[in-house]
């Protein structure tokens, strides 16, 4: 069987049934990535890219002369092909960046997991800091307490129990499980 | 190099092994890392030269830093297409990593083949461990350490902000993509499929099939991933799996088997006996209805009800990997056209099938 999309041979097929209608994809393994293939929850950055394209035109035409100084890519060949050139890009493109990493990592726009031992000095723990802080204000403000008690659950395992609050950290991280539970 | 594949008799394949915790219906966990050198540019933009050069520190360092009592690199350039067709199906490297001729490589751990580390895939480096059965944090434990003596030999590519950096922007972070493969034939048989999907709503988990050499979804096994690495913690990508998610699917899994023997249990006696009948008198079987037949029949070792007169677990494990069609052909000795596979797969399922039992 062919892929839905192009000539190659389907390899990735999904069934979805929606108000008793039957929606099939057949898909190669190229076409399904591009797709995000997935639950409804999660876009793709292919996706991604043309929505926020779409919303912000202005700007992205700016963006598109954007010239990573590493690789030499520029906006609109990431925005073909949806990889980046060289770890550089992503400062190159930070700004452009930003916003699609938000929506594709469900709010996420910090890094807060594991650290190289090697760069995991002072310098780089107070940065993840302040990335934690930041999410978890801005968590708490759009009322996503799920996600607050995790970022203060991440604080935590960092050592960093002032900074998580522990008056209000420990109930609302009590609720949110308690809501996973039910 | 020392070949993958071993004898019918001996399977190193971590995911078929069919044991360890729930794995009446999770046949395996995996867990994988997206890693990049610092100082190159990713693949896309990386010159022949570039890829050479990342390949031979990668090796250097995979092969020095010992991280398993023997590790078997193997170059895949150079290597024939049926051998690598066979790293596919072991879940050993991607069907992306199969193909082309640039200077790429895989390091498996031998022979246990829990440990597979892919060089100059979409990132220089994916990292993957595998265990049987429901044993994620044990995979993400193993995988954790072998990450720090990487780590400790070269400089890999970070950002305090965005964490490790990958070639695509959906794996930047924690890199890790989590991942569980689950054998759910009762669900199928029940038509509850769509419940899995519903456990993994909101979740940002992809669901996927697990298809074999045809087109159209076989053997009931699905896979459940997540799609999130940048502003979590590895732990809780862990914890949505291992408290959330996957005890759900097992439960609803349970549920519709056992109600289908309560309910329709001469049903479900009839789709496994003749299964198995099946596969014992076939003379030309496809991949997709070998896998699908196995797939009935684990469901009927799980159920119990062969009682004396049914294979062994293993037998029908081993055979969902032996009979996909490089394993064939590579068991067999010889290139083999469509046709001629079907032959050939029948006769081996017919010899080995009944295996343990004499
Ligand atoms: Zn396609
Ligand atoms: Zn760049």
């Amino acid at each position: 069987m062919k892929c839905d999309h192009c000539d190659n041979e389907a390899t990735v097929h999904e069934v979805t049934v929606e108000k008793g209608k039957k929606l099939e994809k057949h898909l190669c393994e190229h076409c399904a990535q591009e797709q995000g293939l997935a639950v409804k929850s999660h876009t793709s950055i292919n996706a991604l890219l043309t929505k926020y394209v779409m919303s912000s035109a202005s700007s992205q035409q700016e963006a598109v002369r954007v010239c990573c100084e590493g690789c030499g890519m520029d906006y609109a060949e990431f925005r073909q092909h949806g990889l980046l050139g060289c770890p550089e890009c992503y400062s190159s493109f930070e700004e452009q960046i930003g916003p699609l990493l938000e929506r594709a990592h469900e709010g996420g726009t910090h890094h807060i997991g594991k650290t190289p031992r090697r760069s995991g000095g002072s310098v780089d723990r107070q940065h993840m800091l302040a990335g934690l802080r930041r999410q978890l204000s801005e968590a708490v403000a759009a009322e996503h307490y799920e996600r607050a008690a995790e970022l203060r659950d991440a604080m935590r395992s960092m050592g960093h129990e002032q900074d998580a609050g522990d008056d209000d950290g420990g109930v609302g991280r009590a609720r949110a499980r308690s809501e996973d539970d039910a | 190099m020392t070949s993958p594949t071993e004898g019918p008799g001996d399977i190193g394949a971590e995911w078929l092994r069919t044991a360890g915790p729930d794995s009446d219906v999770v046949m395996s966990s995996r867990v994988r890392l997206a890693r990049n050198l610092a100082g190159f540019p990713f693949l896309p933009k990386a010159s022949r030269e570039d890829r050479r050069q990342i390949l031979d520190i990668a090796r250097r360092n995979v092969l020095d830093a010992a991280l398993a009592k023997q590790v078997m690199w193997v170059d895949l350039a150079d290597s024939p297409t049926l051998e690598r067709q066979v790293l596919v199906e072991r879940h050993l490297i991607s069907r992306q990593h199969a193909k082309g001729d640039e200077p790429r490589a895989v390091a498996v751990s031998s022979p246990d083949e829990r440990l597979a580390i892919m060089v100059n895939e979409e990132d220089h480096m994916r990292i993957q461990v595998m265990r049987s059965g429901l044993a994620l944090s044990e995979a993400f434990d193993h995988i954790d350490s072998v990450d720090d003596s990487i780590e400790s030999r070269l400089e890999y590519a970070f950002s305090p902000r965005f964490g490790f950096l990958t070639a695509c922007p959906t794996n930047v972070g924690t890199g890790i993509r989590v991942s569980v493969m689950l054998h759910l034939p009762g669900l199928k048989l029940a038509g509850e499929i769509d419940k899995v999907r519903r456990a993994a709503k909101g979740m940002s988990l992809a669901v996927r099939g697990f298809y074999g050499e045809g087109s159209d979804a076989v053997g009931d096994i699905y896979q459940i991933s997540n799609q999130t690495t940048l502003g979590r913690t590895e732990r809780q990508v862990l914890d949505d799996f291992e408290r959330q998610i996957i005890p759900k699917v097992i439960e609803y899994e349970r549920h519709a088997r056992r109600t289908l023997i309560q309910m329709r249990r001469t049903l479900v006696e009839d789709r496994t006996h003749r299964a198995l009948g099946a596969l014992r008198s076939a003379r030309l079987l496809a991949a997709d209805e070998a896998l699908q037949l196995l797939s009935l029949v684990r469901l009927g070792l799980m159920l119990n009800l062969f009682s004396s007169d049914g294979p062994e677990l293993a037998d029908v494990s081993r055979l969902m990997l032996l009979t996909q069609p490089a394993h064939l052909q590579k068991a067999i000795g010889r290139t083999l056209d469509q046709a001629q596979r079907r032959i050939a797969r029948a006769d081996l399922v017919r010899a080995e099938i009944d295996r343990g039992r004499r």
